[in-house]
């Protein structure tokens, strides 16, 4: 008699579907109401797939292939804001930039950035690094020298390094002194890859 | 953790719970009204989130706002004028996703076995959890499942 009832009450309950519409309804209304503090998405590209994330002052993170997507939004939550949602609406205009980067039609970005993930010297490096025009490359020493302190190169590698906005915010276009290209946190074939995309060619790269 | 506030991405919960959330709405309400409550589920969690304390019974704390949202969706169906001439949009017994018409007398229970009786049957939750959902102890958990089903059964044999 129990498992009749039951069974019937178990048998009578459709599967859950997938919740992705409900996600995304779930996202604009969040967007509209102003709760959306960070807003992510993906997009596939020539060096693998690239998470995004944006607030409501513009692009946050960047994340590359080799980063974790449970870490970055481990660390957006703890550094920006717990309200994460994937978001289409709030990333498409920089997914449709980067789309069109990746095609050869873009050469600069025009999408708002948020900075709050970087601070002091590392984010005035970062700032001059946006100077450095597509198909262009400097180094790490020129930009210390640029950022206004020359002998703190390790420093400018370190901003770098922990550049939250990669590509946009071009980190691979610095090489090392020497014409070597030099690390990339998305793994210095990604570097290859992007600075071959906007026409760096020759010698220097493939001596990295 | 960062001035206390929770350190998982809502995302994250929408991922890990939203499923269970979504079973329970659709066990509660049937599947047309479950999909309101589901959005104002997430959107009062979303809104609530940053104070949340306890993340690690971040289920039980979804699963109770969820609890709120089909009560206040079901009050709002009562105060609704139903057109007579118009065929019913609403689930009746027998209709296509609820064949034998069970989980319709599930939702004719009094509140507290048909929130206790869809938990546990829907879900399969321990009473324990069952009981912070409604927040009453495990004991009075099972006897809301317990006299939930014997009056479901009740009925079944008075037909």
């Amino acid at each position: 008699m129990g498992t009749t009832l039951e069974g019937a009450l178990t048998a009578g309950l459709p599967p859950v579907g997938d919740l992705a519409h409900e996600k995304e309804r779930l996202a604009a209304a969040a967007e509209d109401e102003g709760i959306l503090d960070v807003g992510v998405g993906h997009l596939d590209s020539p060096i693998g797939r690239l998470f995004v994330a944006a607030t409501e002052e513009g692009v946050v993170r960047i994340g590359l292939a080799t980063e974790s997507e449970d870490e970055l939004l481990a660390e957006l939550a703890a550094s920006v804001s717990p309200r994460i949602l994937g978001a289409p609406r709030r990333v498409d205009p920089t997914r449709r930039q980067l789309d069109e980067y990746f095609g050869g039609g873009r050469r600069s970005f025009s999408v708002p950035l948020d900075w709050r993930l970087t601070r002091g010297f590392r984010r005035e490096v970062l700032e001059e690094l946006v100077a450095v025009p597509y198909g262009e490359t400097t180094t790490y020493s020129e930009l210390a020298a640029e950022a206004g302190r020359p002998r703190a190169v390790r420093a400018a590698g370190t901003a770098l390094a922990t550049n939250p906005i990669p590509i946009i915010v071009p980190c691979h276009r610095v090489l090392r002194s020497d014409g070597s290209v030099g690390g990339y946190r998305g793994g210095s074939d990604a570097k290859r890859t992007l600075l071959a995309l906007e026409g760096e060619s020759g010698t220097m790269l493939a001596s990295g | 953790m960062l001035g206390g506030m929770p350190d998982v991405a809502f995302e994250t919960l929408v991922d890990r719970h939203g499923p269970v959330v979504m079973r329970f709405l659709i066990a509660r309400l049937g599947p047309i009204d479950a999909e309101d409550a589901f959005q104002e589920t997430m959107l009062s969690a979303l809104r609530a989130y940053p104070d949340l304390r306890e993340a690690g019974a971040a289920r039980s704390w979804l699963l109770r706002i969820a609890e709120r949202a089909a009560h206040d969706t079901g009050r709002a169906r009562r105060r609704r004028p139903i057109p007579v001439a118009d065929v019913p949009d609403r689930p009746e017994v027998g209709a296509p996703e609820d064949p034998s018409g069970a989980w319709s007398g599930v939702r004719r229970l009094p509140d507290k076995q048909r929130t206790a009786v869809v938990l546990r049957v829907a879900l399969d939750l321990a009473y324990r959890e069952i009981g912070e959902v409604m927040g009453t102890s495990p004991e009075a958990a099972r006897r809301n499942v317990h006299e939930g089903l014997s009056t479901l059964r009740d009925r079944a044999g008075e037909i």
